[in-house]
């Protein structure tokens, strides 16, 4: 009989190997479905994880992972710091979209302005205000109405879907561009453009936004009392309460937060790498961010290298899509499983499994 | 002539790191009152739980009626004739008495005949309870009758029952001890489970004490004094809490007609409750659990907030200021649950020190915690209060109850608050830690802070309190001087005996 038996305390070891367990599980099994689809899984694992970092094109993909992982990182911990209050954002993505739109939204409606010490910020503030009125819908909605947040917010993904769909099409759409759908190429207003820092890194200011997130993250956490705050919340209500926590407030400002970090990277990803107001512009970063924030333990430092394990998997599951024919949706599978087996090894952070006959408590 | 009906020897059950039973051996009769006595942590629980076939004992022998009696569990124990009355009801609010008790039975025969045994079982015991009523409805003392009743539906040989008077007033008591003694002569063993040393020595043939896992010794309740028996569990003379009249200060917290709500379903509202609290004085507040003692700590804490010339502190409104701020005046409170509500299961004492503590011992500064100081403050209260734990960065969770109970009073205590409310701040707590407890508070009143302890142990009201008041759904009865009131009169004050009859020992 195998039994599981309640740690007295959560094991710190256990703690720190589940995500490592939890990536080699998925290669296993992963291997074996790619596996099943006739694919050869060892090469299709060595594509996916190996070849973006040191294959024969490294040089091309290397600075593509910061590009994904940024957007990635800086969503992931806005939506940790719920997540740790039990605060369900499901939404980032359509948070992301609005960021985007009101960030593109803003620049275009001062082209073609020369005045980037102007235009920028004011795009990073209005990419982040998108994202944080978003989030406000189902914060609100929740604190007035008690209605259920991971509901409010996962819907309103589809209606920035469609929001963002109509702006490609309608009011955004480049006067110039021969009827095309899409907006004009924020690349090529100089005002607006996110562009490179350093030539071929693919660093950003992005990226430098998503850095400078995990440490006030990391200070917030250890030291703040907000941090503690969250914490609280999390794990006990009812002691948050007493502590004077109030939950409506800790409601508003998670969802917040979190909406306006993830605001904030559609902004970066609409007037850098992808450039265009377009309805093919939002590519999941907002959900996948939920599995960056569990694979990185709600940590910051964690969710810093889980946003860059994350980012290898979508170039080098490109590659395999390009290389080995891989199905698309194959490779989402993988991703999903991360956080699958990631949840089924965490049990062990709290549990130790018994051998032998049952005990009765 | 009596007959042996159950015999335990060598009985021993070890957890991982503690010995909860060691060799332990004693014999229940028929139609006996046998008391199992110790402080919390002894080992009767898991003893009782051996015996009702929840654990199974690492070693020794049990017989029932002459025969092996190893129960796989707690269908077997039942068909063996034990029954247990749990001190927690496991009962559901949602639906009435007869479903409630289908739920526990094996073969439920049809709610209409099982609601008629009920009745009849409940007259012939004393009980009266109506099988249609909503469990939710019912007082702790009718939940318990549910419970009670249950078992005896399974005409049991030997009933169990662990600390069943903790939630009765003393008239429900008396009539719950005119039940069991009905049974007692109908020839039902009774092994009793308590604290309450009076009670034992009122109602039990014998005792059976336990300390650390062991019988330490038996004895016949009626022939030695309370005092006796604790000591025996002790294992050590026992400290008597003593104190010294304060003068009589200013008016520092004043209730005036306060009434709210219960935040939670099944809550008691608050129903116009006015009364003040001076310095130097303790304000013993009695009465049944879910009287509404939760929803006053919550309308004192600052969590559950009113309208604000309800709370009155120093003369200041303060129905509408959140806790933290009432902290910040002097107003501290200590929660009766402690995992959960009081502490924060799986965070450090140094955290959980800092969660009540950081508003008066300035614990925040300009908005980041300072750790070095609540870790500070954690090992001052560890050190004070006799909380034994290896250390300041251990989870509440690992503490027991009673230590964890020393740490969460000691952590109000030593904010120097100038009024303190605490709820149940010895349960389940040992004797000379709920001495040390009561001191602590009693020592607080005479630096000149207010208290008012709310407790469903009335030997502890009358042991600390200036004033005595009752909550009785939801309302508090005015407070009277507790020196020289007498138990019946305080059974009045709780709301008397909630409509039960003594039972019909001639039926």
């Amino acid at each position: 009989m195998i039994t599981l038996e309640r740690r007295p305390q959560p094991s710190r070891a256990w703690s720190y190997l589940s995500p490592l367990l939890a990536v080699i599980v998925t290669m296993i099994v992963g291997g074996l479905v790619f596996a099943a689809l006739g694919k050869p899984p060892v090469e299709a694992i060595r594509t996916i994880f190996w070849d973006p970092l040191f294959g024969d094109f490294a040089s091309y993909f290397r600075p593509q992972l910061l590009v994904k992982a940024a957007p990635l990182i800086l969503i992931a911990i806005g939506l940790s710091f719920g997540f740790r209050a039990g605060i369900w954002n499901i939404g980032a993505e359509g948070q992301y979209i609005m960021g985007a739109l009101f960030g593109a939204g803003l620049a275009l409606a001062f082209y073609p302005s020369e005045a980037r010490w102007l235009v920028f910020p004011l795009m990073i503030v209005a990419g982040t205000l998108g994202g944080l009125i978003w989030a406000m819908i189902p914060g609100l909605l929740r604190v007035y109405f008690r209605t259920n947040e991971i509901l409010v917010s996962l819907m309103l993904v589809y209606v920035a879907d469609f929001l963002l769909d109509a702006m490609a099409l309608g009011l955004l759409r480049n006067p110039d561009g021969m009827g095309f759908p899409g907006s004009r190429n924020l690349q090529q207003y100089p005002a607006a453009h996110n562009a490179e820092l350093i030539a071929n890194t693919g660093m950003h200011w992005g990226v430098i936004a998503a850095f400078f997130a995990v440490v006030a993250a990391y200070i917030l956490l250890s030291r703040h009392i907000f941090g503690f705050n969250v914490r609280l919340a999390g794990q006990s209500p009812r002691a948050a309460a007493f502590a004077g926590v109030s939950a409506d407030k800790m409601v508003l400002i998670c969802l917040g937060l979190s909406g306006a970090l993830a605001g904030m990277a559609g902004m970066f990803e609409v007037a850098g790498p992808s450039g265009q107001v377009l309805a093919s512009f939002n590519v999941g970063y907002g959900f996948t961010a939920i599995i960056v924030a569990f694979l990185g333990r709600l940590h910051p430092v964690g969710i810093l290298l889980a946003g860059f394990l994350m980012a290898l998997t979508y170039i080098g599951g490109e590659l395999a899509q390009m290389n080995l024919q891989l199905p698309r949706s194959a490779i989402q599978l993988f991703q999903g499983m991360l956080l699958f087996f990631l949840l089924a090894v965490d049990v062990m952070t709290n549990f130790r499994i018994r051998f032998g006959r049952q005990k009765v408590a | 002539m009596t007959r042996t009906l159950l015999a335990l020897a060598g009985l021993t059950k070890a957890y991982p790191g503690v010995v909860a039973n060691r060799d332990v051996s004693f014999e229940i009769q028929q139609g006996e009152v046998h008391a199992l006595l110790g402080e919390n942590g002894a080992g009767k629980s898991t003893l009782v739980k051996s015996i009702y076939g929840l654990v199974k004992p690492d070693s020794g022998v049990m017989h029932l009626n002459g025969q092996p009696f190893e129960p796989a569990d707690p269908k077997a124990a039942r068909a063996a004739g034990i029954a247990m009355v749990f001190q927690h009801f496991s009962l559901f609010d949602a639906l009435n008495v007869a479903e409630n008790v289908a739920l526990g039975m094996e073969n439920p025969p049809p709610l209409r005949d099982l609601a008629a045994r009920i009745r009849d079982v409940s007259e012939q015991y004393g009980l009266p309870l109506d099988p249609s009523r909503i469990v939710g409805d019912l007082s702790a003392g009718e939940r318990q009758r549910v419970e009670i009743i249950r078992c005896l539906l399974q005409d049991p040989k030997l009933l169990i029952m662990d600390e069943p008077t903790s939630v009765l007033t003393p008239q429900e008591v008396e009539i719950l001890f005119e039940t069991l003694r009905k049974l007692k002569a109908e020839g039902t063993a009774i092994l009793y489970i308590s604290h309450k040393l009076e009670e034992i020595r009122a109602l039990c043939d014998t005792a059976t004490i336990l300390r650390l896992g062991e019988v330490v010794g038996d004895c016949v309740p009626s022939d030695v004094s309370a005092r006796e028996m604790a000591e025996m569990m002790v294992g050590g003379t026992l400290h008597v809490p003593e104190r010294e009249a304060g003068p009589e200060g200013d008016i520092l917290l004043k209730l005036e007609g306060l009434s709210a709500r219960s935040p939670q379903e099944f809550g008691t509202p608050l129903r116009d409750i006015s009364v003040e609290v001076r310095a130097g004085q303790v304000l013993g507040i009695g009465g049944v659990a879910g009287n509404g003692q939760d929803e006053l700590l919550l309308a004192l804490s600052g969590e559950m907030p009113t309208a604000p010339q309800m709370v009155q502190f120093k003369g200041q409104p303060i129905g509408q200021v959140p806790p933290n701020a009432r902290r910040g005046l002097g107003l501290c409170a200590a929660p009766e649950e402690r995992l959960g509500h009081a502490a924060a299961p799986d965070m450090t004492l140094t955290e959980n020190a800092a969660l009540s503590g950081k508003t008066r011992k300035n614990l925040v500064k300009n908005g980041f915690v300072d750790w070095g100081g609540a870790r500070d403050f954690a090992s001052v209260i560890i050190d004070r209060f006799d909380v034994r734990t290896p250390g300041t960065e251990n989870v509440a969770r690992s503490l027991s109850g009673g230590n964890l109970q020393k740490f969460v009073i000691g952590r109000e205590i030593l904010q120097d608050p100038e009024v303190l409310v605490v709820n149940q701040p010895t349960w389940g707590v040992d004797a000379s830690a709920a001495a040390a407890i009561r001191q602590a508070i009693l020592d607080l009143a005479a630096k000149g802070a207010a208290v008012i302890v709310i407790s469903q142990d009335l030997d502890e009201l009358m042991e600390i309190s200036d004033n005595f008041a009752a909550l009785n759904e939801g309302r508090l009865s005015a407070p009277r001087p507790a020196k020289g009131l007498t138990i019946e009169e305080v059974g009045l004050m709780l709301g008397g005996a909630h409509d039960m009859e003594v039972a019909h020992v001639d039926a």
